[in-house]
């Protein structure tokens, strides 16, 4: 038995013991800015002031936060499972190859009716991405991290091949699909200059931002409002209550990652729909990844998520800011503080329990093995 | 030159690294501890090698260097994995990051080529042991040319593919190594320290990671770029599962995903309409028959009992 | 002569749990003593202390007479303890000889500790009928031999004092009848064995001195020879303020549940619930007495739908379960279950109480239309129900894990009755539940019975079975042993939970 002094009060689980957490994340990664040479507090001045300070930066911010809030989601629908899905790049990545189907495929249909089925599109191949390691980890007690990882391996190629021989142009050079036309409505910028004449400040945000504050209510409203949801988290939280209480384990297993790579796949509709307007290699980019670091920050609710990846999207326009100012901090500053964030967020959870617990409860001279 | 000869010292070659990082899981998987962090350890270790290579002009203290940083590393993972008994998933995706921004970040900052580390000098490489007065004898000749083309650290990362079978299967460590991943609380209550156990194994994965990112950094290339290991880490995961945890089936499950390596570089150098196969599928042909094995559907894997579950002392 | 073993002023807290309170016993050299006690007694944290696995809070050991310290297991084993735990440490890919040796390979290389060990095998083999293929896989043997090389790394390392925890728990009656032969020849030759268990009938077969523990103290220690199952059941249970609950006589109607011959085996392939037998009607309580651990839990969850039995059938309300399958049909028909382990089934600590409050019936359609959970209904079902059972706080948004043990419990009885059952299925409803809640718990079931509705009741307390049910089964090793009315003495059912068949009454 795990012995802790006395229960901790709820806000110390729920909001210090994270903020800890993440002021110690922060700390570490100011101290590798401080090897470098430069000035951890400028530093972080700087990348807040490039994304917080402009409205320009706050639509790149805004744009990454989008990505992020979906791969967050993706993340976390799974962990109220009980479920680690390291998947969500190669979901993300099969989605894009979705939205460019459909995208391009049906362009000449008007862009209300090309654009949910754009959407759909891309959720059901982030889903069917999903649904396989879920049906193995159901039926056949396959790993799901190590099924997802490799799942994540195999789109890389699958999807490379694809844009290769499917998407690329005759002739063309570059490994990318030509040019998706029907859905350029997302674009911020464009509707502006479109429908009120009016030019805004040139950023990639685009109407996916809605798509993602939908998706975290419609997160939400599944977990806490729906029977569905009450299964999900349930078997998650005690597998053995849930077996008691006639929850199918292995239907709720697929069920779950389904919804898990659906949501991964929406990140194709900001980035490809949205931004790139084409099908590209690689264009994930690692914002799989980021989303566990962000569900982890925002401790799988979707209105911790929404914040965190809004920090996460500061944090890469901010680091790209940065770069440009202080060519001796590298862009790459952000993938250390996520993963320090990761570290302490996720591995080291529990690291400062005890001592709070010693706070909190001084004289509890019990055994605590 | 005949294309089979390159292409079977070409599969040695790349299998070194990936012999290196499974055997490397190996060890930490026996003793209980799930390292995902492979990549991101192999990675670090490139990037340390190749930089204080490039300072002190010296491959062995870029090695040395190399291994430090690996197994600082690892103590990582073994503080999180053992003591905070963490998520040992999370914690191998936290490593992973870390070692990509980190080698980036401070090598940037370092040489100031955006990551780069400069191009190593040949006594800043591990080059391969030539023996010219062989290679024109026929038959021998030609295997010369397949096994007498490699650098030190090929031949250490199949010395050591023995020496872990042996350690493992005969000697005390060994036996209580394989106990602990199996069975914890069983060494516990023999009066052996479980904690002790794993860091130890947790070390022998550091150092052997340490040599293979030394390796791929150079000896395989002279300098290091970013994400320069490629999925490496986790392709010597997926031969580690392939080989159900053991160290003779790993050798060959490395080779073969080395071979498909070597295929799909040297399908990259000549035209790709020339091939039957698409070099995207030989690439992730390792990947695919690991998930299909993994399913059940070709023999069954079995991993270590214990693994990935923190030990607390309970009852 | 001076005892193998002295534990004097032993006391060990876990947190709130006072599990060993000043004990004190003394083993004699050459002799088995048995220390006996319902589950949760202390038994095995005591034997935990004395094998260096927890360090007690106070108190002193004595081996031969000399006072040691033992903050390890290395270090017990040094000082010549063994021990079989209940849950064998074993490593099941390793061979017989490669587990005999772990932790004792005496150098750097296990050659020749393998060598050395398969000799002393054959030896140990030959002089105390311990045979066992020193080159068989451990996790491919049948449990008693499992069992075998648990003794046999114990008499590698040298022990002279043998303890054995729960020994035959897993054991057929013939390999439990070979284990005792193994113990006798053991004393035989000068070692000292420590038995513990919560089987009377063992104790009185093999022991020579006997400890009974309650509730984390020694309450007794007879010599075998002076005493008898039934002195020992009552130390064991202890005599309790007997409770007085208010009830008057039953009127059974039909037959809601109906058992036939049901077997339920394990996944190594031992019967736990053996061909059992019995019905429940309308407008009563069954209950199922006996020693915990005897197939009371097994045949609670077969008859639930979470498992499904070997052979035999479960009939409710003319229905097979067979057909109807699992808990979540089982319970659109009508049956209730409050699980035994209410911390890890009955309800989901990380849950507020509203949500604990719905497990397993949260696809009603009064709790939301279709897909929906409408979060007002919730809370107000479970606001209705804390309120009407008096869940202390009253608050349905407090975790689940914050209340304490008799107020989880209400909250899951509540649950349970409130959906209106045509059978209830209460495992161990009052353990580890305050006086005042039990009172309120068989009030409410009592209550549950008398408006015609079907009850079986598990419990390991005698006296609740005693005072709830109108008819008593007593289960002993996954068999019903006897049906006897509610007027049957402590005594007559204390010899049956012992195994003990009467023919007369």
């Amino acid at each position: 038995m795990m012995q802790t002094r006395g229960e901790l009060p709820n806000w110390v689980d729920v909001g210090l013991i994270p903020l800890i957490n993440l002021c110690v994340a922060l700390i570490a990664s100011g101290l590798v800015v401080l090897i470098i040479g430069e000035n951890p507090f400028e530093a972080m001045w700087i990348m807040v002031q490039g994304s917080l300070g402009s409205l320009k930066g706050w639509g790149y911010m805004l744009y990454y936060a989008t990505n992020f809030v979906f791969t967050g989601l993706a993340v976390a629908v799974a962990f109220h499972a009980g479920l680690f899905n390291i998947g969500g790049e190669g979901q993300a990545y099969m989605a894009g190859v979705g939205a460019a189907t459909v995208g391009l495929g049906l362009d000449w249909l008007p862009w209300p009716i090309l654009l949910p089925l754009a959407i759909l599109a891309s959720m059901a191949m982030g889903a069917f991405w999903a649904w396989i390691p879920g049906v193995l980890q159901a039926k056949r007690g396959s790993h799901i991290v190590i099924t997802t990882i490799m799942f994540n391996f195999i789109a890389a190629s699958l999807v490379g091949y694809i844009i290769n021989y499917g998407f690329r142009p005759v002739g063309k050079m570059a490994v990318e699909s030509r040019e998706i036309t029907g859905a350029y409505i997302l674009s911020a910028r464009e509707v502006a200059r479109e429908y009120f004449g009016v030019k805004i400040a040139s950023s990639p945000l685009n109407f996916s931002v809605f798509l993602a504050l939908i998706a975290a209510w419609a997160v939400w409203y599944l977990l806490w409002r729906t029977k569905l949801g009450y299964e999900i988290r349930a078997l998650g939280a005690n597998p053995a209550a849930a077996v008691y209480a006639g929850i199918r384990a292995d239907r709720i297993i697929i069920i779950a990652m389904t919804i898990s790579g659906a949501l991964a796949g929406l990140m194709a509709v900001n980035e490809i729909l949205g931004v790139q307007h084409r099908l590209l290699l690689g264009y994930v980019g690692g914002a799989g990844f980021v989303g566990i670091a962000v569900a982890l920050m925002g401790r799988s609710h979707p209105i911790g998520i929404l914040l965190a990846a809004m920090l996460f999207g500061l944090l890469y326009q901010g680091g790209s800011e940065l770069s440009f100012a202080k060519p001796e901090i590298n862009r790459d500053m952000v993938v250390v503080i996520q993963g320090l964030v990761i570290l302490f967020m996720g591995a080291f959870e529990y690291a400062f329990r005890p001592a709070l617990s010693a706070l909190f409860f001084p004289l509890g001279g019990e055994d605590n093995q | 030159m005949n294309l089979y000869i390159e292409l079977l010292a070409s599969t040695i070659r790349m299998s070194v690294p990936l012999i290196l990082a499974c055997i490397a899981g190996l060890w930490s998987e026996r003793s209980g501890i799930v390292d995902i962090g492979l990549e991101g350890k192999m990675l670090i270790a490139a990037f340390v090698a190749a930089s204080a290579s490039a300072v002190f002009g010296s491959a062995w203290i870029g090695l040395f260097c190399a291994v430090l940083a690996s197994v600082a590393f690892a103590l990582v993972h073994g503080y999180a994995s053992i003591n905070q008994r963490g998520n040992q998933v999370v914690s191998g995706v936290a490593i992973n990051m870390l070692a990509a921004g980190l080698a980036v970040v401070l090598g940037n900052e370092w040489f100031k080529e955006g990551g780069r580390t400069p191009a190593l000098p040949p006594e800043g490489r591990f080059l391969p042991f030539e023996f010219p007065m062989l290679y024109d004898i026929p038959v021998v000749g030609t295997f010369a040319k397949i096994f007498l083309t490699h650098s030190i650290l090929a031949y250490f990362a199949f010395a050591i593919v023995p020496l872990s079978a042996w350690a493992l299967a005969r000697t005390r460590f060994g036996l209580r190594l394989r106990a602990v991943g199996e069975n914890p609380q069983a060494v516990d209550t023999a009066g052996i320290s479980v904690a002790a156990l794993r860091y130890r194994a947790v070390i022998i994965a550091g150092v052997l990671c340490g040599v293979a990112g030394a390796f791929i950094s150079t000896s395989l290339s002279s300098s290091f770029v970013r994400d320069m290991t490629a999925g490496s880490g986790f392709m010597a995961l997926a031969a580690l599962i392939f080989a159900n945890w053991r160290a003779y089936p790993a050798l060959g499950a490395c080779l073969l995903f080395g071979f498909l390596q070597a295929i799909g570089n040297f399908a990259q150098g000549a035209s790709v309409d020339g091939f039957q196969i698409p070099v995207q599928f030989i690439n992730m042909l390792p990947y695919v028959l690991t998930v299909v094995l993994l399913a059940g559907f070709i023999g069954k894997s079995v991993p270590p009992r214990a693994s990935g579950i923190p030990y607390v002392k309970d009852r | 002569m001076t005892p193998a073993i002295e534990l004097i002023g032993i006391d060990k807290r876990f947190g709130s749990v006072h599990a060993n309170k000043d004990v004190s016993l003394a083993i004699a050299t050459g002799s088995i003593h048995g220390i006996i006690g319902e589950n949760g007694a202390g038994k095995s944290t005591l034997m935990s202390i004395l094998f260096g696995f927890y360090q007690a809070d106070a108190g002193e050991i004595r081996v031969k007479g000399k006072p040691v310290k033992i903050r390890s297991s290395s270090d017990a084993i040094a000082l010549g303890i063994g021990m079989v735990h209940q849950h064998f440490m074993l490593v099941e890919p390793f061979t017989v000889l490669e587990n005999v040796v772990l932790g004792a390979e005496g150098g750097r290389l296990i050659g020749p500790a393998l060598v050395k060990a398969r000799a002393e095998l054959v030896r140990l083999a030959k002089d105390y009928e311990l045979e066992v293929d020193p080159d068989a896989i451990v996790g491919e043997l049948p449990v008693g031999l499992q069992q075998r090389v648990e003794i046999l790394k114990a008499l590698f390392r040298g022990a002279e004092t043998l303890i054995l925890d729960e020994p035959t728990g897993v054991l057929t009656p013939d390999e439990a009848d070979h284990l005792f032969r193994i113990l006798r020849t053991l004393t035989d030759q000068g070692k000292t064995v420590i038995l513990i268990t919560h089987k009377l009938r063992e104790i009185i077969a093999i022991t020579d001195h006997v400890s009974v523990m309650r509730r984390g103290e020694v309450v007794a220690t007879r010599k075998t020879m002076e005493t008898d199952v039934m002195e020992l059941a009552e130390l064991m249970v202890g005599r309790r303020v007997l409770m007085h609950v208010e009830k008057g006589p039953a009127t059974p109607g039909e037959t809601v549940l109906e058992v036939k011959n049901l077997t339920w085996k394990d996944r190594k392939g031992i019967a736990r619930v053996d061909n059992v037998s019995f019905s429940v009607r309308k407008g009563e309580i069954v209950g199922i007495a006996g020693v915990s651990g005897n197939g009371q839990s097994e045949l609670l969850d077969v008859i639930a739908g979470i498992t499904r039995p070997a052979s035999g059938q479960v009939i409710f309300e003319g229905k097979d379960i067979g057909i109807l399958g699992d808990p979540r049909h089982m319970r659109a028909e009508g049956l209730a279950h409050v699980p035994e382990d209410r911390q890890h089934r009955g309800l989901i600590g990380s849950f507020d109480a509203a949500e604990s409050a719905i497990l397993g019936w949260h696809h009603l359609d009064s709790l939301g239309k279709g897909y929906r959970l409408d979060r007002d209904k919730v809370i107000a079902r479970a606001k209705s129900e804390m309120e009407e059972f008096d869940v202390r706080p009253p608050d349905p948004l407090l975790k689940s894990s914050k209340f304490s043990g008799g107020n989880q419990q209400k909250l899951i009885i509540a649950r349970e009755i409130k959906s209106d059952p045509d059978l209830l299925i209460v495992g161990q409803p009052t353990r580890g539940v305050d006086i005042g809640a039990i009172e309120y718990i068989h009030k409410r079931i009592i209550q549950l019975r008398d408006e015609g509705k079907a009850v079986l009741l598990v419990s390991v307390e005698l006296d609740e079975i005693r005072s709830m049910s109108d008819r008593i089964l007593v289960m002993f090793a996954g068999r019903v042993m006897g049906e006897r009315g509610p007027d049957a003495t402590e005594r007559e059912l204390g010899l049956l939970m012992a195994g003990v068949a009467q023919d007369a009454a």
